[in-house]
Order: C-alpha cells, then sequence, then structure tokens
C-alpha cells in the first residue's frame, strides 16, 4: 500500500512511531501531484522544495525530541483565498494574480503551529463564486472520477485534491455548500462548521455573514484531525465564537439512541432517483445502526437560494469594492486610458458635442471602472451588479431587507427541527456530478445546484457531506448532515458511524 | 431688518483622542511619515478583519452622556459605500440607522446679548471611522496623485445638530461651547489645524412671504478651517442665498441640495461639481463587525466619569465666588486647567472676585502675549494666591501691586520676596502721620482750600509724601491730611 492512500490518522500515527519521515511523505505526495495534477488541476501552484524544507524541519525537530503539533509532517493544501504570508493569494482572479499577503490568515498560521506541511494552493472558482470551478480565470479542474466533469465547486480543487490524493487534508470554504457540493461530488468528506467556529480572519471575503472556512479529507476521522487545528476563537475576528471546542476523541463513541431527521421537503421534485436511493439507503444504515428516524419539515427552504442570491450579492458588492484599481490588485494601463479619454474629448468637441464631453468619465473613474471590467470575471461581475442593485435607494427594502426576514425564518425552521432532532440527514446534491461545460450558460442553473446546501450557511449550523453511494455511471453521491450550532461533534460522530459502517469513503478513483 | 431667517445646522466631526485607531491597533499620532501607521485592517487587504476599539466607544459614550443624549441599549455599524482614492475598502464604517446615541443637546448663551440663550438640539452623534488623505502633485504640469493612508481608520464621533441656529455668531457660539465641552470631559484635543475638528454647515433661509414663509434650498458648506472662518461662511452665504432667490425664486425641493466650499481669502463660498453630489451610499449592516450593546451601569459610569461641565461651573462661580456672567464666561471658556489655576488661587486668597480680576486680566494678557498656556505661567497659584491676599488685607498697598506680580513673573518669586526686593515694607502709622504733618506746615495754601471745601488739593500731597518714602499707601495719605485739617 502506497502512503498516499493511508488516511491522515495512519500518516500521523506513523509518523509519530518514526516509521515514516515528512520528508518521505511529502515526496510521495509531491510525486503524485507532478504526475496528475496536469490532469486534474486542482492545484494551481504548488512549491516542492518549500514543502521539502518544511518537512525535513519536522523531521528534525522529531529527531531533536521537541514538541510538535498535531498535524507534525501530515501534508495539507489549501484553497487560495486564504492570505499567507509573501506568497500569492490570488482567489482564482485576475484581479488578485499578482497579490502577496503581507500577514498569516489565523487558518494558516494555526495550520503552521499545528506542524502541518503546507504542500501549495488549491484551484476555486473566482472568489469563491461558483459551483463548478470553471469561474476560475487561472485554470481548470477536473472531477477525478471523471476528467469530464466539473469537481463542484468553490472548493473545487480543495475536493479534487483529496479525492486524487494530492494530499490527506485540504482547505476549503463554504458560502452556501462550496465545501459540501464538491465533497460530494469528488465522493469525499468535508464538512462547514459552525458559523463563527473558525477564524474568518485572513479569508478574503466573498459573503462576509455566510463565509466558513472548514476542514476536507477522506473520512470523518482524518476531518476531526483538522477541524481540531483549526477551529476556535480568534480575537482578530469580531464574529469569532468564543466557545470551547468538544473533546474530539470521543468521535467514535457510538451516539445512543440518535434521532435523526429528514426534511420531507429534501425529497422532492428534481431529486434525481439515484441520489435519493443511495440517501434512503443511508438513512436505512443509521436505523439499522439504533438510531430513530423521523419526518421533519424545513417550511421556507424553498425560499433558501432566493433568499442566498440576495444577502451574497449584496454582500459581495461591498466586498469587492476595494478591488479599484487604486491600491493593490489590477490596475489597467493608464496611459492608454488617459490617451483614449483625450481622443474621445477632442472627437467630440471637435463634432460640437460639448455636453457629451463633459459628461466624459474622468481619468480616474475610467480607471477604476476599466481596471474593474478587465480583471474580474463574468460570474464576479454579475453577482457585484446583482448586489449592488439590491442596495440601492429604492430596492432595499424589496430585496436586501426581505431577505433578511426570510433568512430569520430559514433559521427559526432548524430551531424548531433541532428541538426534534439531533441530525438533520438528506443529499447534499440533486444530481451526481454535471459534465464541465453543460451549465456555463446558464447561471441560474447553475445557482440551483446549492438547492440544498444554502439553508445551512443562511442559518449558521454547521453541516457536512460524506460518500454514500455512486451512480451508474461511476460518479460518487453524497449524504448532508446538518446539526444545531456548535454541534460539530454530533456531526462527526454520525459521520463516523456511517463511514465504520460503509466503505463508501475508502473508494479511489482510478487517474 | 431683512425679511428673511437664516436656518443653521451643523455637523462636527470630532476626532477622539485614543490612542489606536477604531478597528486596529495603528497609532493615531499626527504627523508621522505617510502610510507608516497602518495595518493590512486599516489599508482594506484582502481578508483582514475590523475589531472595534472599546476605548473609542467608550469616550464616545462620554460625549453623548455630556451632550444630553439617550443611549440606545443597541447599536450597530454600518457600510458607507462610495468609491475614493483615499477609501481602500470602498466603503466608510459608520453607524446609519442606530447611532450610539441621539437626541441631547447643548445650551449655548453670549455674555454680550447679542442673542438670547438657547438649547440647540442634538440629533444624533455616532461614530464612524476617518478616511485617508490624497495628495495632489500638479508641480510643472504633472499630475500625480499620492495617497496618506495614516489617517485611515481615526475614530471620528459626528455631532449633528438639529438646524436650530439662526446667525453665524450662534453658529460660532454652539462652536466654541461644543469645543469647550470636549476639551472639559477631555475627549479630544479639537485641534483643527491638525483636523482633529472639522465642521460643516448646513445653511438656507425662510423668508417671509404674504402667504406663509418661503424655504430656499440647502446648502452644505465645507472646507471651513477655524471658527471664525464658519462664522463669516455662513453670514456670506445667507446674503448669497437671499440674493440668488431675488434673483430665480427657487425654492426648497426645486433643485438637488448643494456643496459649496468655502474660500477664506476671498470670502465667498464657491460651488462644488453637483455630479458627485446624488449620492447614494448603500448602507447596509456590516457584517464583519457585532452589534453593541450598552449596560444601564455602562451609561451610568459614563455619566459620573464627566466632572463638572463648563455651565454648571459657570453657575458655581456665580454663585460661591460672587462672580458675574460675565467673569465666570471669561474663566470658564479659559479651559479646565485656567478654572484649574483660577480655584486653587482662590483657596489661598479666599476672595474669588479679586482673584478673578488679576486672572482675567493679568494673567490672560500675558499668556496671550507669550502665546503661552496655563501651566507654563511664571507664577503658580499658591503664589498668586498669597499675592492677592496681601494686597487684601493691606500688607501690600494695591497702587505697588502692578509692579510687585511684574517681578513675581519675571524673576519667578513669591510675594514677599518680590516686595523685599522692591523694598515694600510696612510703613508705620506714626512715621506716615509725621510726613504728613510737616508737608502740611509746608503747604498752608492747600490746608486753605481744603477748608475751603475744594478737597482735591490733597491730592498735590501724595506725590510729595510717596517721594519721601515710596511705601506710602495713597488712600491713607489723603485720609490722613484731610484728619489733621479738620484738627487744625
Ligand atoms: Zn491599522
Amino acid at each position: 500500500m502506497s502512503l498516499t492512500s493511508l488516511s491522515a490518522v495512519e500518516q500521523s500515527r506513523k509518523l509519530q512511531a518514526g516509521e515514516v519521515s515528512a520528508v518521505d511523505l511529502a515526496r510521495a505526495y509531491l510525486d503524485r501531484i507532478d504526475e496528475h495534477n496536469p490532469g486534474v488541476g486542482a492545484f494551481l501552484r504548488y512549491d516542492a522544495e518549500r514543502a521539502l524544507t518544511a518537512a525535513r524541519h519536522i523531521d528534525e525537530r522529531r529527531k531533536a525530541g521537541e514538541p510538535l503539533g498535531p498535524l507534525a509532517g501530515v501534508p495539507v493544501a489549501v484553497k487560495d483565498i486564504l492570505a499567507e504570508q509573501g506568497e500569492r493569494t490570488t482567489c482564482a482572479s485576475r484581479m488578485l494574480e499578482e497579490f502577496r499577503a503581507p500577514y498569516d490568515s489565523t487558518v494558516i498560521a494555526r495550520l503552521k503551529a499545528a506542524d502541518a506541511v503546507l504542500l501549495g494552493r488549491l484551484n476555486m472558482d473566482e472568489f469563491a463564486m461558483g459551483g463548478s470551478t470553471e469561474n476560475s480565470a487561472l485554470g481548470k479542474t477536473s472531477n477525478p472520477w471523471d476528467l469530464k466533469c466539473s469537481p463542484g465547486g468553490s472548493s473545487g480543487g480543495s475536493a479534487a485534491a483529496v479525492a486524487a490524493d494530492f494530499a490527506p487534508l485540504t482547505i476549503g470554504t463554504d458560502t452556501g455548500g462550496s465545501i459540501r457540493q464538491p465533497a460530494a461530488f469528488c465522493g469525499i468528506t468535508g464538512m462547514k462548521p459552525t458559523y463563527g467556529r473558525v477564524s474568518r480572519f485572513g479569508l478574503v471575503a466573498f459573503a462576509s455573514s455566510l463565509d466558513q472556512v472548514g476542514p476536507m479529507a477522506r473520512s470523518a476521522e482524518d476531518l476531526a484531525l483538522l477541524y481540531g487545528a483549526i477551529a476556535g476563537h480568534d480575537p482578530q475576528d469580531s464574529t469569532s465564537l468564543n466557545q470551547p471546542i468538544g473533546d474530539l476523541s470521543t468521535i467514535s463513541q457510538p451516539l445512543k439512541g440518535l434521532r435523526i431527521g429528514y426534511a420531507k421537503e429534501h425529497f422532492a421534485a428534481g431529486l434525481d432517483g439515484e441520489v435519493d436511493e443511495a440517501v434512503r439507503t443511508a438513512l436505512k444504515v443509521y436505523e439499522a445502526l439504533g438510531a430513530t428516524l423521523v419526518e421533519v419539515s424545513l417550511p421556507h427552504s424553498k425560499y433558501a437560494v432566493a433568499t442566498y442570491y440576495v444577502i451574497a450579492p449584496c454582500e459581495a458588492s461591498s466586498n469587492l469594492a476595494r478591488y479599484d484599481g487604486v491600491h493593490y490588485g489590477y490596475r489597467s494601463d493608464v496611459a492608454k486610458i488617459t490617451a483614449e479619454l483625450s481622443a474621445q474629448r477632442a472627437a467630440l468637441e471637435e463634432a460640437g458635442e460639448r455636453r457629451a464631453a463633459e459628461d466624459l468619465d474622468t481619468p480616474l473613474v475610467r480607471m477604476y471602472r476599466q481596471s474593474r471590467s478587465e480583471a474580474f470575471g463574468p460570474e464576479v461581475k454579475r453577482r457585484i451588479m446583482l448586489g449592488t442593485y439590491a442596495l440601492s435607494a429604492g430596492y432595499y427594502d424589496a430585496y436586501y431587507l426581505k431577505a433578511l426576514k426570510v433568512r430569520r425564518l430559514i433559521r427559526q425552521d432548524f430551531d424548531k427541527v433541532f428541538e426534534q432532532v439531533d441530525v438533520l440527514a438528506g443529499p447534499t446534491t440533486a444530481t451526481p456530478a454535471f459534465e464541465l461545460g453543460s451549465l456555463v450558460d446558464d447561471p441560474l442553473a447553475m445557482y440551483l445546484v446549492d438547492l440544498y446546501t444554502v439553508s445551512a450557511n443562511l442559518a449558521g449550523v454547521p453541516a457536512m457531506s460524506l460518500p454514500c453511494g455512486f451512480s451508474k455511471s461511476g460518479l460518487p453521491i453524497g449524504l448532508q448532515l446538518q446539526a444545531k450550532p456548535l454541534a460539530e461533534e454530533t456531526l462527526l460522530r454520525a459521520a463516523y458511524m456511517y463511514q465504520n459502517e460503509t466503505e463508501w469513503h475508502l473508494q479511489r478513483p482510478a487517474l | 431688518m431683512p425679511d428673511y431667517t437664516t436656518i443653521i445646522g451643523l455637523e462636527v466631526h470630532v476626532q477622539l483622542a485614543t490612542k489606536s485607531k477604531l478597528f486596529c491597533r495603528c497609532s493615531t499620532q499626527f504627523g508621522a511619515e505617510p502610510n507608516t501607521q497602518t495595518c493590512p485592517v486599516c489599508i482594506g487587504m484582502p481578508g483582514s478583519l475590523p475589531v472595534m476599539n472599546r476605548e473609542a466607544l467608550n469616550l464616545a459614550l462620554k460625549t453623548a452622556v455630556a451632550l444630553n443624549c439617550t443611549i440606545p441599549p443597541m447599536t450597530k455599524w454600518d457600510r458607507k459605500q462610495y468609491y475614493y482614492p483615499d477609501l481602500p475598502k470602498g466603503y466608510q464604517i459608520s453607524q446609519y440607522d442606530m447611532p450610539m446615541s441621539e437626541h441631547g443637546f447643548l445650551e449655548i448663551a453670549d455674555s454680550k446679548d447679542r442673542f438670547e440663550t438657547k438649547q440647540v438640539r442634538i440629533l444624533r452623534a455616532h461614530l464612524e471611522e476617518d478616511a485617508g488623505k490624497s495628495v495632489h502633485d500638479e508641480v510643472a504640469g504633472r499630475a500625480d496623485s499620492m495617497i496618506d493612508l495614516n489617517r485611515t481608520g481615526t475614530p471620528l464621533l459626528e455631532i449633528v445638530s438639529e438646524p436650530d441656529m439662526r446667525s453665524g455668531l450662534e453658529a460660532r457660539a454652539y462652536l466654541d461651547e461644543l469645543k469647550l465641552l470636549l476639551t472639559y470631559i477631555g475627549v479630544s484635543d479639537c485641534n483643527m489645524q491638525e483636523g482633529s475638528l472639522r465642521v460643516d454647515a448646513n445653511v438656507n433661509l425662510h423668508i417671509a412671504a404674504s402667504d406663509g414663509k418661503i424655504a430656499t434650498p440647502i446648502v452644505e458648506i465645507k472646507n471651513m478651517n477655524s471658527f471664525r472662518a464658519v462664522e463669516r461662511a455662513i453670514d456670506y452665504e445667507a446674503r448669497r442665498q437671499y440674493d440668488v432667490w431675488q434673483e430665480t425664486g427657487a425654492k426648497i425641493g426645486d433643485v438637488p441640495k448643494q456643496t459649496r466650499g468655502w474660500d477664506d481669502n476671498a470670502g465667498v463660498t464657491r460651488g462644488q461639481r453637483s455630479k458627485e453630489e446624488s449620492s447614494d451610499y448603500r448602507y447596509f449592516p456590516d457584517p464583519d463587525l457585532v452589534p453593541v450593546k450598552f449596560s444601564e451601569a455602562e451609561v451610568q459610569t459614563a455619566r459620573e466619569s464627566l466632572g463638572e461641565l463648563p455651565a454648571a461651573l459657570r453657575s458655581r462661580l456665580q454663585a460661591e465666588h460672587a462672580l458675574s456672567v460675565y467673569d465666570s464666561e471669561v474663566l470658564v471658556n479659559q479651559g479646565v486647567d485656567v478654572v484649574a489655576y483660577y480655584l486653587a488661587a482662590v483657596e489661598v486668597a479666599g476672595d474669588g472676585k479679586a482673584v478673578c480680576n488679576w486672572v482675567s486680566q493679568d494673567v490672560l494678557r500675558v499668556l496671550k502675549e507669550s502665546e503661552a498656556n496655563i501651566a507654563d505661567f511664571g507664577i503658580s497659584a499658591k503664589s498668586l494666591g498669597e499675592f492677592v491676599g496681601k494686597l487684601k488685607a493691606g500688607d501690600l498697598p494695591s497702587a505697588r501691586g502692578r509692579e510687585v506680580f511684574d517681578v513675581m513673573l519675571e524673576e519667578g518669586i513669591d510675594v514677599d520676596q518680590a516686595m523685599q526686593k522692591l523694598g515694600i515694607e510696612e510703613i508705620d502709622e506714626s512715621e506716615l502721620v509725621g510726613i504728613c504733618q510737616s508737608l502740611l506746615e509746608k503747604n498752608p495754601k492747600i490746608v486753605e482750600d481744603v477748608k475751603g471745601g475744594k478737597q482735591q488739593a490733597v491730592g498735590a500731597l501724595i506725590g510729595q509724601a510717596k517721594k519721601q518714602n515710596p511705601n506710602a499707601d495713597p488712600g491713607r495719605v489723603r485720609q490722613i491730611c484731610l484728619d489733621l485739617i479738620a484738627q487744625m
């Protein structure tokens, strides 16, 4: 058995026992990345020298008997949206293609403090906007199970990297399902923790009230290892929760009398038959394990996608205003702009169109306009336009404020459900992975891939996706578990129980 | 009498005296090299997040209670969105529909009775972060713009008044009183040159008409860099609006609110580009910051921390030290340090009115001439108190008071040393009687004149008595001479 097919927990045990060195482990992954990343495209960048140097350093410290962090020597790869000092943080956008952060995000700092070996930076949809990773301006990512298919998004690179055994653990971010949907498409396990559980400091913001960083791995056990390293209070993030995380060593203990809810709204029209069947079979596994199944209702879930596509673009339009060509990031060619403007002015004046000449942009306004126009991709522009519109005078009440009200109702739905059950189970996505390019021209259809996942972000509850079957065409199917706020341990235990009984999470794509 | 009323509301931005910025730990020190007081948070780096500075909130709370404002139990942060090169995030964090305080008032009065004492209502006071500064280099045909982000994120309290002022004079009185209050409670140094205090004025006119009143369009005046400039700008603007109204008849609502800049040298307001005015700031709650809750105890603590406010202090000086309204105003308006000096001197001298005369005339004159602060004044409060005490007791002839004061100041010595230096001693009564007696003997004409009813004739002897002994008190010389003549 090769090193890269071991779980992160096993790798950590072997590293601690001295059976494997961090350098050997990193080299095994780097070789695999060298060989297969050109086909999969999960990594935007990786730096073998840097990773090996870090691994060597950890091996030396281990040899010297120094205390090491919980991820000592275990390779981790990170979505290219978390600031890392001195490294590029591109968000897969032309806008930030050359941006090097002058500081570490809290999650990166915690990974470093945990002595993880950082392999490189993973592809994503531009600024995390999208459900297919096709919106990346810097590269294409394929689903390792079928290279014609999308890995999902926006954390498509993070999911594909785990599925392809490029890293045992990766970091993704989830604003409306961006960890869970690609986890489902790629047949891995991924969790969006409770909002505020993991610091957003250094996470390039898409929609601040929805964004959450989370771990991606093969199994619940590996996920818990990574989650434990990155979660916890951070005074640099006002929205960070000051609540201790539970004892993750207990996740292997079976939950006695687990109450599992399934929402009738999750099994309605539009759900693919194979997904429906796989999820119902998973529920039966739980039942066989002694869980009680309870049918529940999320009456406002039908408004979730609409609500999400008001709130997220509103926040995005504001968060992305800073990319204006002035302070950092992409700037259009100012000399060219100035020349164009004076030519336009001269032409208009010659034609006697004095009024039109006066209405021309100032060079500054033209620079904003041009820089943003050239450096943002179509999906980002679409959302900025939506958000700007929804927040503008006269529309605020009708859209943004209304969306906030519905968001409250969606939260109340969850509160009620979690009075009745410990875990809510259902499909992560309505279908298995779709083919690359198939939804590119249909943004509304693309938005509907978030149907089952966005509610968790609107409500701030923890949620995860784990593999629960395959379609006839050999694509993975995801089971979504959700729990009440701060109940990550319940989720991890529920997932662990399931994975103890099943082998879906052990399947590997043939690359 | 013009047939219009000027309606004035002021927006005052005050920089709070915190060591660090509103949402990060960067220094707010004035005058540092450009862009040296910045960090990822205040320059809006991707991924950075704001964390509220509690101290700024405490100072804002203190100000709000001093302005008699209502403090709601909860307040939140909003983003005010617009593009500007010195606004690095593309939005300013401010407070929109739930400010941290509202509905207060500030009382203004004029000791010269040019307007009636009134309460100017405060609409709201809210916290916000400052933007940076654009520096335009247009030397020799260049058009470079540079940006200094040192100011970015500096905590500002925006105090918005209701349109309750009616003249430039009232506006200035409001600003003077506000500045005094803010410096008394120590929340800001209010230095206009360093941008710690900035004023925008909203001005329009209510013109009497046969069918009620007509309101002219509101104009916001910016770029005023002194209180004097505010007063002048408002008075200018009122006349200008009246002229415009006579010419065009434009009423409020006919044209959008206009922004005009004040040119202090030319003494005129000038229109600014109207294109940038129809702003839609797209305010919405900042999702990076949690709402702030005030407990009743925190508000109470803020209230108790205020100390004695200027208005109360004036009343106390009038009641306890028998000062006139004018005197109490002169002292209190000099600031908390001068009042402390005054009170310490009174403690020693035991005469509030006499100390007030010396402080408000001589001490303040010297300070003004030397452009110094009371902290650097050469006579300590205790020393001044002893000096006034001696004058009051008659131990120091009042005629020589000024001389002694000057020596104390120049030499940095106390009253006893100064008197010694000047050879001022108490003159023995019998000696003085002796001097007067011999003078009367030598001047029978004067004795005759006085007997004839011309008492003022004694005046001629005072100078001669002083020649014989410089400590001779003129009043006593006069009295002794009159007494002696009466006995003749
Ligand atoms: Zn800063």
